[in-house]
């Protein structure tokens, strides 16, 4: 029930000229992007001067660019029969999806809306409904909306919401040009001149003008000799003052004082504007309207022609169309990181590149890789101990093979064994074994906060693109989780995501996750579902390389006394460790010494506690304060009064 | 005044009748004026005085249409001729891009014409234009008058057109050399802002 389009109306086969390139360049416009460009357009005309072929033109152009494209071109009698026939046959439903599923609607001939005030409802519906999914709708009209009689004010609102265009007469040389494409399609050959003749007369459209050629060729086929311009004139009964012969020979001859003397006057102007608007002013002027009509700013290209003869003006549309690709392949990456930094107005602005690039890399540098492992962490300076062995050889099968193996590895112990270390050296393998890996490594309060500021700037979005493209996640502390629902939502999400992915998860915890109060069960089932590996205290051989390594760090030559000695305390975690020997290297600082064991167990064990010689009582038990007894029950150092001794025995 | 506004793609020439008070200029225009279709011209503004001489000025603005793109509008002006309306013949000028001579053709007029050109070259300076930059055209009006009253182009030529500028007879109660002249002054107008040279 719809017209096909009809293959011969192309933009290709559409003469443009100053009358219509307006309405040919937003046509070329919505067929490149439908549904965002202009909609709906609306494009009227007198009879006869192509909305017809600029519609089809749109429909055929918008299919070779997207085939996929559902485009439906019809007129208005036709969609009113349509929905006529649908309504007869109680199909209304089924006609009102039919339309809604266009992707393209080229609806012509619209003025026939008059006094249709149901179908007036319909299409506006139908636009109303077209519009919100995106499609586009281009309609056409012999008269602007706001002039068609009986028409709604929401349809002439919504019609003039987009893009009104008219298609004018064409002028002296567009009509040139239209009669020669014409005559070339025809085969037809004529006397020079002879077009220009047809040319001058100013038909109301372009229709008449075939009709004139037609005359022409019909003639020409008749007599069998060619025609020239003064018969042709005699053919189509063009008077002989609007003749050129005529015009231009005398400035005294009396017929020119006819009416027609304005519309020679305007041709004569055209001619002299033509002349003066020179290509290259069309050129540009075409690239202004192109990439207005694309939403850039043209500022750079107006200048140029604000200019009498710049120089290079080709040059200078390139190097703006370059500016212009440049500023799309931003937007697009920016597109990317940030959704909603795209489609800022810095990207449209070619005059300030500066700024797009400012903008985009304020973009890249959000959502450059998140927080990295810290490099002060390296593999080679853990230290191996049979206390760390298992998470050891976990974290070695980690790295051999990430995200295959022990996917999640948490890493359990108590504070100070060094699972941070562990987990940013895991971290610093990872990312040096391939190029383009990117390996997220930080604390999970800075997870949690990355996240509150991603909430607070409402960048949440950006926040999780940024962790998404992390090919590893490790995450220390993860009992800082507990109550952050929103934080274990969100990881629960990457969880999911790497673990589909097969990226490696790495987590530390202070104890087994199943024992970690407030974190949900589902994250806790996650965590349980790779390996959990312990770090015990470390033990005495464990002890000994790291004192052997702390030393030498801090330059300390390697006493085995004190090595034996430091190594023998009872240390319960690395970092004490770490501790103690800095106190024993400050204090031999401090003398100006050597560090030995004496002054280790000196600094350690320290001086004897201060005895206390006034008030002193004790028990009878003889207590040694400098010697050996260390239990506080068996040292009576305040002992009741008489007083209250007596009245506790009376009780 | 802008000319050629690429931007909005707008061509607007103002082009002012200048000449001695009774030479024809508001003749000039109110031809023009009816040859141009109605919806072309905008109303015409005329301020005459009871015996219809142009008390301040003639005001005919004409739409052109779309022009090469271009949407093309033409002002036409005249000023009051007489001597004492210096001040508003001043201000007429301002901003003009291009000017008729419209000199009378009688004999006994010569010296009127002189001066009246005289007038336009210092009114032009007193707006810092140089009357050879200033696309200027010659019609030599009242030709139909019997040939023993009026003198000939040539001799108008010869006493008037010094700077060698396109000139035309003219007959504008009857619309002899009206368009002609007009289109002679638009040519010039807009080949100028083309080069951005002085015509001429």
């Amino acid at each position: 029930m719809t017209s096909a389009l009809n293959p011969r109306f192309s933009f290709e086969t559409f003469v443009v000229g100053s009358a219509n390139r307006l309405a040919v360049t937003a046509g070329r416009t919505v067929a490149e992007n439908p549904g965002s460009a202009y909609n709906p357009l609306f494009i009227y005309s007198g009879s006869g001067l192509g909305k017809t072929h600029v519609m089809m033109a749109i429909g055929h152009a918008a299919k070779t660019i997207a085939s996929q494209l559902n485009i439906e071109y019809l007129t208005l009698d036709e969609y009113v029969e349509a929905f006529h026939a649908a309504i007869a046959a109680g199909q209304g439903d089924a006609f009102r999806r039919r339309f809604q599923n266009v992707d393209i609607l080229l609806v012509d001939d619209v003025q026939f809306l008059t006094n249709r005030k149901e179908m007036q409802a319909e299409l506006l519906r139908l636009t109303e409904a077209l519009q919100q999914s995106g499609h586009q709708i281009v309609l056409a009209s012999d008269r602007p909306p706001a002039e068609i009689a009986d028409l709604d004010e929401r349809l002439i609102s919504r019609f003039s919401g987009g893009l009104v265009v008219d298609i004018g007469i064409p002028d002296y040389e567009t009509r040139v040009a239209i009669l020669r494409r014409k005559a070339e399609e025809r085969g037809s050959k004529f006397q020079p001149g002879v077009l220009e003749t047809i040319a001058k007369v100013e038909y109301p459209n372009v229709r008449e003008l075939m009709g004139a050629l037609n005359r022409l060729i019909a003639f020409q086929a008749v007599n069998d000799s060619p025609i020239n311009a003064e018969a042709a004139s005699k053919v189509l009964g063009i008077p002989t003052a609007a003749s050129p012969s005529v015009a231009s020979s005398s400035v005294a001859s009396p017929s020119v004082a006819s009416s027609d003397e304005f519309s020679q006057f305007l041709t004569d102007v055209t001619v002299t504007v033509g002349k003066a608007v020179e290509a290259w002013r069309a050129r540009v002027t075409e690239a202004v309207m192109r990439w207005e009509g694309e939403g850039y700013r043209t500022g750079r290209l107006e200048k140029l022609l604000e200019q009498e003869t710049p120089a290079a003006v080709d040059e200078a549309i390139a190097g703006y169309v370059q500016d212009v690709e440049r500023l799309k392949a931003l937007e697009s990456e920016v597109a990317v990181l940030d959704p909603q930094a795209a489609g800022g107005k810095v990207f449209r602005d070619p005059d300030h590149m500066g700024e797009a690039e400012a903008a985009a890399e304020k973009v890249r540098d959000g959502a450059a890789p998140p927080p990295a492992p810290s490099a002060a962490f390296p593999f080679e300076s853990y230290v191996a101990g049979p206390s760390n062995d298992v998470a050891l050889k976990a974290v070695r099968d980690v790295i051999a093979k990430p995200g295959k193996k022990y996917n999640p590895l948490v890493i359990v112990g108590k504070s100070g064994l060094g699972k941070t270390h562990l987990l940013n050296a895991v971290g610093l393998e990872l990312a040096k074994k391939k190029k383009n890996v990117v390996v997220a490594c930080l604390s999970t309060q800075a997870f949690v906060d990355e996240l509150i500021a991603a909430i607070d700037g409402n960048r949440v979005d950006w926040w999780r693109a940024r962790y998404r493209r992390a090919t590893a996640l490790l995450l220390d502390d993860i009992q800082l989780l507990a109550g952050k629902e929103r934080t274990q939502e969100e990881l629960f999400n990457l969880f999911n995501q790497f673990l589909d992915g097969d990226r490696q998860l790495v987590f530390t915890a202070p104890a087994h996750p199943n024992t970690l109060n407030g974190i949900e069960e589902r994250i806790v089932s996650r965590l349980e579902g790779g390996l959990v590996a312990e770090i015990a205290e470390p033990d005495k051989e464990l002890r000994r390389s790291v004192l052997e390594r702390l030393l030498t760090q801090q330059r300390v030559p390697l006493e085995p006394a004190l090595v034996d000695y430091l190594a023998d305390r009872p240390i319960d975690s690395v970092r004490s460790l770490t501790g103690v020997v800095q106190r024993v290297v400050e204090a031999a600082a401090a003398q100006d010494g050597p560090v030995t064991a004496g002054l280790a167990r000196e600094v350690l064990e320290g001086a004897p506690p201060p005895r206390r010689t006034t008030g002193l009582r004790t028990s009878g038990i003889v207590v040694s304060s400098a010697g050996g007894v260390r239990s506080r029950e068996k040292m009576v150092w305040d002992w009741p009064s008489a007083g209250d001794r007596v009245i506790e025995d009376l009780r | 005044m802008s000319l050629v506004n690429f931007t909005s793609r707008e061509i607007t020439c103002k082009i002012v009748y200048y000449g001695p008070g009774r030479s024809g200029k508001t003749t000039n225009l109110h031809y023009i004026y009816g040859r141009v279709p109605e919806t072309r011209r905008g109303r015409m503004v005329s301020l005459a005085t009871q015996t219809d001489r142009t008390l301040f000025f003639d005001f005919l603005p004409i739409d052109l249409g779309q022009i090469s793109g271009f949407s093309t509008r033409f002002q036409l002006y005249t000023v009051p001729g007489q001597v004492y309306y210096n001040a508003t013949r001043r201000l007429v000028l301002q901003g003009a891009d291009g000017v008729v001579f419209v000199g009378d053709s009688q004999a006994r007029q010569l010296d009127e014409n002189i001066e009246s050109l005289q007038n336009l070259q210092s009114n032009l300076l007193e707006h810092g234009v140089d009357v050879r930059t200033m696309p200027l055209i010659m019609q030599y009006n009242k030709q139909d008058l019997p040939p023993e009253l009026i003198l000939t182009h040539a001799e108008l030529d010869d006493a008037l057109n010094f700077r060698s500028v396109p000139s035309f007879p003219a007959d504008a109660l009857h619309g002899k050399g009206v368009f002609e002249t007009l289109k002679a002054v638009s040519e010039l107008v807009l080949k100028k802002l083309a080069t951005g040279s002085p015509a001429a």
